[in-house]
C-alpha cells in the first residue's frame, strides 16, 4: 500500500534499524551500477574531454555529465499516438499539455517503466585520466632528448654525520642505533655518532625543457568540426607530452595564406578566409624557434593539423621550411582533418610529410576523420615517436 | 515494546477475527515493523532479499529522489504463503498501523483464494520469500567463483527477460519429445497380413527410422526456459540464473496482473473492516479513514485530472459496486475466479466509468493530450493494453539453426506495431553472451515492413 503525502518518515534508531542497514543492497547495487559508468566513461573520454581550454592552466578535473544506464528489454516502438486512460474532470474533445512534462518530473508511465532523466556529474582528475589512458593504451614512454647544454639542480645524495637539523633522516639514524647496539633489547637511547643527515649535491641534469608548437590551418576550407577535432588531438597531445617534461611551453601558430601567433584562447576562436600556404607557417615556427628557443637546450616538437590542401605553387616553400624546422625538432607530426571525405593522406601536405618521414627525419602523419579516431591519432604518433627515438 | 505496539497487537488480533467472522479466509500472516528504508528497497526489488543486479540500483536511485520530493510513502508491502509475510514501516502511526493491518488481511484473503495465484503459487510453493533469498546466495557465491563480470552478463540477459514467461506451463517444465511421434502403425488388414507372409523382409524394412523433433516443435515463448534448456554452451550455473528469474517471475506473474482487484480488494476491506471495528477508538478511526482516501485518492490534490488511473481507487470503487449491487457471495466468485482483464471487461460499467469520471485519451509524441470520445470497450482496453503479456511485447523463439543460431521473431501483428529497435539490439547483446552463437530477431520498421536484427 503506498499513497501520495507530503510527510516523510522518521526513522526509528537502535539495533533494529542497524540490522536491517546490513542489507542496504540497494546501495551496494547503486556502486555497481556507478562503476559500470565509470568504465564506459573511459571508454569514451577522447571524445567526451574536448575541452580546448584545459591545454594549458585550469582545473585539472573535468566534470563529465552522463545519463544513468538502462537495462535494455524488449518494448514496443513509441507510437506517434499512444492511448491512454486517465480519469477526472475532462470532456471529449478537451486539449491540453502533458503536465507532468511540464514539470519536467520523472512520472511514471502507465507501464511503470519509464523514468525521468536524471543527469550525474562525474568528476574525473585529468592526470588520472591520463595515466590510465597510457597504461590501457600500452603508449610507450618517451625519452627526452638531451640537449647539448643541461640544466643544474640540487639533488639528494648520501648522508653525513654533520649536517643541519632539517636534513636529519631519523630512518637511516635508527638504523644506526640498531646497528651500534647489536640486538634491540633495552630503551635505546641515540648519540650523536648514530645520527645521519642528508646531503644535497649540486649535479648537472639533461634539458629536459619542452616547447610544443601547434599549428592549425584556419583557411576557408576547415570547418568548425575539423577544427575541434584538432582541438581535442592538441589536448591529448599535451596531456602525453606533460608526462614526460617537467616544464612544457606551448605555442600557437595559425595560418591561411599568411601566419599568426595567438595565445591558447584566441587561437581555437580563429577563422581564416582564403587559402592555404602551409609555408608561411612554417616559416613563423621557425621564426619564433629562432627567436625564443634554443633547439640545444630544448625538445621541441611540432604538430600540425590541417586538411591537406596546400596551394600547388607553395609546395617547395614548404618542403624547405618543414624540412628545416625537422633538423632541430624531435618529431614533426601531421594530422589531417577531412571531415566527411576521408582521402587518407593523399593531399599536397600528406605527401610533403610522407617525403620526411621517407628521408628518415622523425616525422608522422594520420588521417583523422572522426572523433572515434583521436585517440588513435595520440596512439599512432606516440608509438611513431618512440620508434624514431629508438631508431636514433 | 512499546504501549502503542502492546494496543496495536491486541487491535490486530480482534481486526483477525472480525475478518474471520465476515468470511475472509487467510493464511496466518507475521508482521514485522521495518525501517522506511528496508521499505524503500523491498519495493525496488519486489522481494526482501534479492539477487544483486545493478539495475536494482538504477531503481533505487529513483526511488530515494522520489521520496526526498516527498512523492511517494510505502505503508507496507505484503509477501502471499503460509505463513504470508507482511512489512510494515516503522514509521506508521497506530492509526496507519490498523488500518494497514486490515489492508493485509484483505491482500491475505486474496492471494489465498484467487485461482490465478493459488496456480502459480502451487508451482512457486508458498515460500518464495525464501526461495529468493536462496537465489540470491546462489549468485553471490556464482559471483565468488566466477567472477562479477560473468555473472553480470548472465544476469542482464536473464533479467532482460524477465517477463517472457508461460506461466500457462509448469515452473519444472519438461524438455520437449526429442523424437517426433510414430505414425501411427498402419492397420492390420488382410492384403497386409498376406505381403507379410509372401516377402517377410520386405515388410519388416517400412519400419522407419525415428526423426528428430525439430527444436522448438512450435514458437516458444517461454524464452527463459528455453534458452536455460537449450542454449548450445551454457554452463550449469548459468542455466541456474535464467531459471532462477523465471521462478521469481512465476511469483510476481499473479502481482502483476490482479492488481486492480487485488488492491481494491484490500482497501475494500479495510475500508469495510475498520468500519465494523467498534473497539476501534473514535480518533484512531478517523485518521485512518484519512489515510484510507490518500490512499485511494484518483487525482493528485492539487490537478484537476490524472492521466492514469489509480489501481487502489478503481479496484476499490468496482468492488464497492459489485457488493452493493450483488452481494458479498458474487463478489467472493469474482475475486476467486477473476484475473484484471475479466474483472474490467466484466464489472466496469458505463455507469460507473460516468461516475468515477474515467476518460480516454489520446497523446501524441509532442506532449498533446486529447480527450477522446466515450467508448467503454475501449476504455476497458486503454486500462488492460499495458498489462497485456506480462507487459512485455509478444517475442517468441522460432528455430535454433544447425549452426546453433538463434531465431526470435516478434508477433507484430499480435502488438500491433513494431520493436524499438535500439533497445531490441541490445538485449539481442545481452542474449548473444549467453547464447554464444548468432541470434536473430525478425520484427517490423515504422513502415510495417519485416526487419531483422541480429547479434553479434
Amino acid at each position: 500500500m503506498a499513497a501520495n503525502s507530503e510527510s516523510g518518515g522518521g526513522q526509528s534508531g537502535g539495533d533494529a534499524a542497524k540490522w536491517y542497514e546490513l542489507f542496504s543492497r540497494g546501495a551496494r547495487d547503486w556502486l555497481r551500477h556507478d562503476e559500470k559508468v565509470r568504465e564506459s566513461v573511459r571508454q569514451h573520454l577522447p571524445q567526451i574531454v574536448a575541452g580546448g581550454e584545459l591545454i594549458n592552466g585550469g582545473s585539472r578535473t573535468v566534470r563529465v555529465p552522463v545519463r544513468m544506464l538502462e537495462h535494455y528489454h524488449f518494448r514496443l516502438r513509441r507510437p506517434e499516438e499512444q492511448q491512454g486512460a486517465g480519469q477526472g474532470k475532462a470532456k471529449p474533445g478537451d486539449v491540453f499539455a502533458d503536465p507532468s512534462r511540464q514539470r519536467g518530473s520523472g512520472e511514471k508511465g502507465p507501464g511503470g517503466q519509464e523514468e525521468g532523466e536524471v543527469q550525474l556529474l562525474l568528476e574525473f582528475k585529468v592526470d588520472d585520466i591520463v595515466d590510465w589512458l597510457w597504461e590501457e593504451m600500452q603508449l610507450p614512454n618517451l625519452k627526452a632528448r638531451v640537449g647539448a647544454s643541461e640544466d643544474s639542480d640540487w639533488v639528494r645524495e648520501g648522508w653525513d654525520r654533520r649536517g643541519a637539523r632539517s636534513r636529519l633522516d631519523r630512518r637511516r639514524s635508527f638504523k644506526e642505533l640498531v646497528k651500534r647496539r647489536g640486538a634491540p633489547g633495552a630503551t635505546p637511547t641515540f648519540t650523536d655518532e648514530d645520527l645521519r643527515y642528508r646531503q644535497l649535491a649540486r649535479r648537472r641534469q639533461p634539458a629536459i625543457h619542452a616547447v610544443v608548437f601547434f599549428l592549425l590551418d584556419v583557411s576557408g576550407s576547415m570547418s568548425d568540426r575539423d577544427r575541434k577535432l584538432a582541438k581535442t588531438f592538441f589536448f591529448w597531445v599535451v596531456q602525453g607530452l606533460r608526462r614526460e617534461y617537467r616544464s612544457l611551453e606551448t605555442v600557437f601558430v595559425a595560418h591561411t595564406t599568411e601566419a599568426w601567433e595567438f595565445t591558447e584562447a584566441e587561437f581555437f576562436q580563429v577563422s581564416g578566409t582564403g587559402g592555404t600556404v602551409a609555408s608561411t607557417g612554417f616559416a613563423k615556427v621557425q621564426e619564433i624557434i629562432e627567436e625564443r628557443y634554443n633547439p640545444g637546450r630544448c625538445n621541441i616538437y611540432l604538430f600540425y593539423a590541417s586538411d591537406g590542401d596546400n596551394s600547388v605553387s607553395d609546395s617547395a616553400d614548404a618542403r624547405e621550411g618543414l624540412s628545416a624546422i625537422a633538423e632541430d625538432a624531435c618529431f614533426t607530426g601531421y594530422v589531417e582533418v577531412s571531415s566527411g571525405l576521408s582521402r587518407q593522406l593523399a593531399t599536397e601536405t600528406g605527401r610533403l610529410f610522407a617525403e620526411l618521414a621517407a628521408a628518415g627525419c622523425a616525422a608522422g602523419s594520420y588521417a583523422l576523420n572522426d572523433f572515434d579516431d583521436v585517440w588513435g591519432a595520440v596512439r599512432h604518433f606516440f608509438s611513431a615517436e618512440s620508434r624514431a627515438e629508438e631508431g636514433a | 515494546m512499546t504501549s502503542t505496539d502492546d494496543t496495536w497487537q491486541s487491535y490486530t488480533q480482534r481486526i483477525e477475527e472480525l475478518a474471520g467472522r465476515l468470511g475472509l479466509k487467510f493464511h496466518p500472516v507475521d508482521f514485522e515493523a521495518v525501517p522506511d528504508t528496508f521499505m524503500m528497497e523491498i519495493a525496488v526489488y519486489g522481494l526482501p532479499v534479492r539477487m544483486p543486479h545493478w539495475s536494482f540500483g538504477v531503481r533505487y536511485i529513483y526511488q530515494l529522489i522520489q521520496r526526498h520530493m516527498g512523492h511517494s510513502r510505502l505503508f507496507e508491502v505484503v509477501f502471499p504463503g503460509n505463513p504470508g509475510h507482511a512489512y510494515l514501516a516503522s514509521s506508521n502511526g497506530l492509526a496507519e498501523n490498523v488500518l494497514v493491518t486490515a489492508h493485509v488481511l484483505g491482500h491475505a484473503d486474496f492471494s489465498r483464494n484467487n485461482l490465478l495465484f493459488q496456480r502459480c503459487q502451487e508451482q512457486v510453493s508458498e515460500h518464495i520469500v525464501e526461495h529468493a533469498a536462496n537465489h540470491a546466495r546462489q549468485i553471490q557465491q556464482a559471483i565468488e567463483t566466477h567472477g562479477v563480470q560473468r555473472v553480470e552478463a548472465v544476469l542482464d540477459a536473464a533479467l532482460a527477460l524477465e517477463q517472457h514467461i508461460d506461466v500457462d506451463q509448469s515452473l519444472r517444465r519438461a524438455r520437449y519429445p526429442e523424437y517426433l511421434e510414430d505414425k501411427r502403425t498402419p492397420e492390420e488388414d488382410d492384403f497386409r497380413k498376406r505381403f507379410a507372409q509372401l516377402e517377410p523382409a520386405a515388410a519388416s524394412s517400412g519400419i522407419e527410422p525415428k526423426k528428430r523433433a525439430p527444436v522448438p516443435p512450435h514458437p516458444e515463448r517461454d524464452l527463459l526456459w528455453f534458452v536455460a534448456q537449450y542454449a548450445p554452451e551454457m554452463e550449469s550455473w548459468e542455466r541456474d540464473i535464467f531459471l532462477a528469474v523465471r521462478e521469481e517471475s512465476f511469483y510476481f506473474y499473479p502481482v502483476f496482473a490482479t492488481q486492480i482487484m487485488n488492491e481494491g480488494w484490500a482497501s475494500y476491506w479495510h475500508a469495510r473492516l475498520l468500519r465494523e471495528a467498534d473497539f476501534v477508538p473514535q480518533q484512531a478511526y478517523v485518521d485512518a479513514i484519512k489515510c484510507h482516501s490518500d490512499v485511494v485518492r484518483p487525482i493528485a490534490a492539487d490537478q484537476q485530472v490524472a492521466l492514469s488511473i489509480n489501481p487502489y481507487h478503481l479496484g476499490f470503487a468496482m468492488w464497492e459496486k459489485i457488493v452493493e449491487s450483488e452481494g458479498l457471495e458474487a463478489a467472493r466468485d469474482i475475486m476467486i475466479q477473476d484475473d484484471d482483464f475479466a474483472f474490467v471487461r466484466n464489472h466496469l460499467t458505463r455507469e460507473l466509468a460516468e461516475e468515477l469520471s474515467l476518460f480516454r485519451y489520446s497523446a501524441r509524441s509532442d506532449g498533446q493530450i486529447k480527450v477522446l470520445e466515450q467508448d467503454l470497450t475501449a476504455l476497458h482496453e486503454a486500462i488492460l493494453s499495458p498489462k497485456y503479456n506480462f507487459g512485455a511485447p509478444s517475442v517468441l523463439a522460432k528455430r535454433v539453426r544447425n549452426d546453433g543460431t538463434l531465431e526470435l521473431v516478434h508477433d507484430y501483428a499480435l502488438d500491433g506495431r513494431g520493436l524499438d529497435l535500439e533497445r531490441s539490439r541490445k538485449v539481442l547483446d545481452y542474449l548473444q553472451r549467453v547464447w554464444r552463437r548468432p541470434v536473430q530477431l525478425t520484427t517490423t520498421n515504422q513502415a510495417g515492413l519485416a526487419l531483422e536484427l541480429t547479434a553479434p
